[in-house]
C-alpha cells in the first residue's frame, strides 16, 4: 500500500491508499477522484490522465515510458513536470507521492 | 431522406462487426463515423499496436484488425458516411429522424451506438483569447493551402502534421514551427528535413516553448510564446496553426435523453437497448454491471443488438436463428455456395 495524494486544480486534495502494483491512474479511477479521465483505460493511447508532478517526486517515482512524451504532446497545457498517471507505478517506495491535476484532461 | 432498417454510429471494429451482424440476419443499415476513416481508436490511436486478446487471432495490429473486419463485410456493400457527426437525434412516431454535421437525414427504426469514447476532435490551444480567431486565422486543419502564400505561418505542434505542414508551407509562406521540447515524434526523415531547413534559415524553428497568447485588433496581427524558463517572446503571425491530434469527446450524444454514466451510455443486458426504445449502444460506449473494455465484448454486444433491431424493422417477421455452416439463406447472403 501507498497513500497517494491527488490534488484538484482547484486545490481539493484527496487522499487515497493504493495498492502496490497498480498505476496511479488506476488509484484514482477505483477510488473515483474526479479530475482523471482515463479514456483509453491505461493503454497509453490518450492523454487524458494527465497529471503534473513536483520537482521533489519527479525524480523518485519510475521514469517516462517509451512514447509517453508523444502522448503529453497531445495534453491539456502540459508543462515540464507532466507525467500520465497510468505510467507511474504504485509501490511502498513512493508511498507519499502528491500529483497535481490539470484544470481538464479535455 | 435515406431510409435504412439500422443506423450504426461509429466505424470502429464494434461498428464494423455490428453492421456484419445485421446484414447476416437479412437487415439493411448504413455506418457514420465523425473520422474521414473507417477503424475508430484501432485507427487513430494504434494502427501500428499489436493486439493479442482478439479470439482466434493471436496477434494483429489495429490496422490489419480493420482490414479483416472491412474484409468480412465485403460480401454486403455497406454505405459509409466518414467526416460527418451525428448531431441530432428526434423521434418521429415509431422512428427516428437522425441528422448529421452535413445535413444527411435518417429515418430508421433503429440506432445502434458504437462510439467508443465519443467523437474525435482536434485539441484546440487553451489560451481563451485564440477563441475569437478560431476558424478564422487559428486553424486545426488546412482545407486550402493557398491562403497561407506569402504569410506568415506559426505552426505549433511535433508530431507528422505539424512538421508535414512545415516542410510543406515552407516553400511559398513564412513559418515558424513550435514545440514543447525539443525532440518531435514525427518520421525521422521528416524531421531531418524540419532541421535541414532550420539551419539554412528557411524554418524558424523554436523548441521548448508554448503558446502564451495571442493579440491582435479584430484580425489577428501577433502571438506570444514562452519558454520553460518563462521567458517570453512576440512574434508577428498572419496565421496560427495547432496540431495537438485529437480528443475524445462525448458530443452531442449526451443531448439525446439516454441514461448517461461519466462518458458511458447505460444499457440492458440482453438487446444491449439504452432508456429509449430502439436506441442501443455497444462497445466502448455502453455500460452494464462487469462491462470490460475489450473488442471481444464489442463484438457480442453488437451481435445482440442487432437481433433486437430485427423486431422493430421487421415487426411483421419472426427472427430465426441460423448458423453461418450450414444457412442457405446467409449463404446467399453471403454470396458463397451452399452443399
Amino acid at each position: 500500500m501507498a497513500k497517494i495524494t491527488y490534488i484538484e486544480n482547484n486545490g481539493t486534495s484527496h487522499t487515497v491508499d493504493v495498492a502496490e502494483g497498480l498505476t496511479v491512474m488506476e488509484g484514482a479511477v477505483q477510488n473515483n477522484i474526479p479530475g482523471i479521465d482515463a479514456d483509453c483505460g491505461g493503454g497509453m493511447a490518450c492523454a487524458t490522465c494527465h497529471v503534473y508532478v513536483k520537482d521533489e517526486w519527479f525524480d523518485r517515482i519510475n521514469k517516462k515510458s517509451e512514447g509517453e512524451d508523444d502522448m503529453i504532446d497531445q495534453a491539456y497545457e502540459p508543462k515540464k513536470n507532466s507525467r500520465l498517471s497510468c505510467q507511474i507505478q504504485v509501490s511502498s517506495e513512493i508511498d507519499g507521492l502528491e500529483v497535481h491535476l490539470p484544470e481538464k484532461q479535455i | 431522406m435515406i431510409k435504412t432498417d439500422a443506423l450504426i454510429i461509429g466505424a470502429g471494429p464494434t461498428g464494423l462487426f455490428t453492421a456484419h451482424q445485421l446484414k447476416l440476419i437479412g437487415l439493411n443499415c448504413e455506418i457514420v463515423d465523425n473520422l474521414d476513416k473507417i477503424g475508430g481508436q484501432c485507427i487513430e490511436l494504434y494502427p501500428d499496436k499489436p493486439i493479442y486478446d482478439i479470439p482466434a487471432i493471436p496477434e494483429c495490429t489495429g490496422e490489419e484488425l480493420t482490414n479483416n473486419l472491412l474484409e468480412q463485410l465485403k460480401p454486403f456493400n455497406i454505405k459509409f458516411h466518414l467526416g460527418e457527426r451525428v448531431d441530432e437525434l428526434t423521434k418521429d412516431n415509431e422512428k427516428w429522424k437522425v441528422k448529421t454535421s452535413k445535413g444527411t437525414e435518417f429515418e430508421t427504426p433503429n440506432v445502434i451506438i458504437a462510439g467508443g469514447v465519443g467523437s474525435f476532435e482536434p485539441r484546440k490551444f487553451s489560451p481563451k483569447e485564440c477563441e475569437q480567431f478560431e476558424n478564422k486565422t487559428i486553424l486545426y486543419s488546412i482545407k486550402d493551402k493557398k491562403i497561407f502564400d506569402g504569410k506568415t505561418v506559426s505552426i505549433f505542434g511535433g508530431g507528422d502534421s505539424a512538421l508535414d505542414w512545415a516542410l510543406e508551407l515552407s516553400k511559398t509562406s513564412k513559418v515558424n514551427l513550435i514545440h514543447r521540447r525539443d525532440e518531435f515524434r514525427a518520421a525521422q526523415a521528416t524531421v531531418d528535413k524540419v532541421k535541414e531547413l532550420s539551419n539554412a534559415g528557411k524554418i524558424n524553428l523554436i523548441t521548448n516553448s508554448q503558446l502564451k497568447t495571442v493579440s491582435g485588433n479584430g484580425k489577428l496581427e501577433e502571438i506570444e510564446i514562452e519558454n520553460d524558463n518563462k521567458e517570453t517572446k512576440k512574434l508577428k503571425t498572419d496565421f496560427v496553426l495547432g496540431f495537438f491530434g485529437l480528443i475524445m469527446q462525448l458530443g452531442p450524444i449526451a443531448n439525446w435523453g439516454l441514461n448517461l454514466n461519466k462518458k458511458t451510455v447505460e444499457v440492458d443486458t440482453e438487446k444491449f437497448e439504452t432508456n429509449q426504445k430502439g436506441i442501443y449502444a455497444v462497445g466502448d460506449i455502453c455500460n452494464y454491471p462487469g462491462k470490460l473494455k475489450l473488442i471481444l465484448s464489442g463484438f457480442h454486444e453488437g451481435a445482440l443488438a442487432a437481433r433486437a433491431c430485427f423486431k422493430l424493422a421487421r415487426p411483421n417477421e419472426k427472427y430465426r436463428f441460423e448458423f453461418t455452416t450450414s444457412s442457405k439463406t446467409i449463404k446467399n447472403r453471403l454470396g458463397v455456395k451452399s452443399d
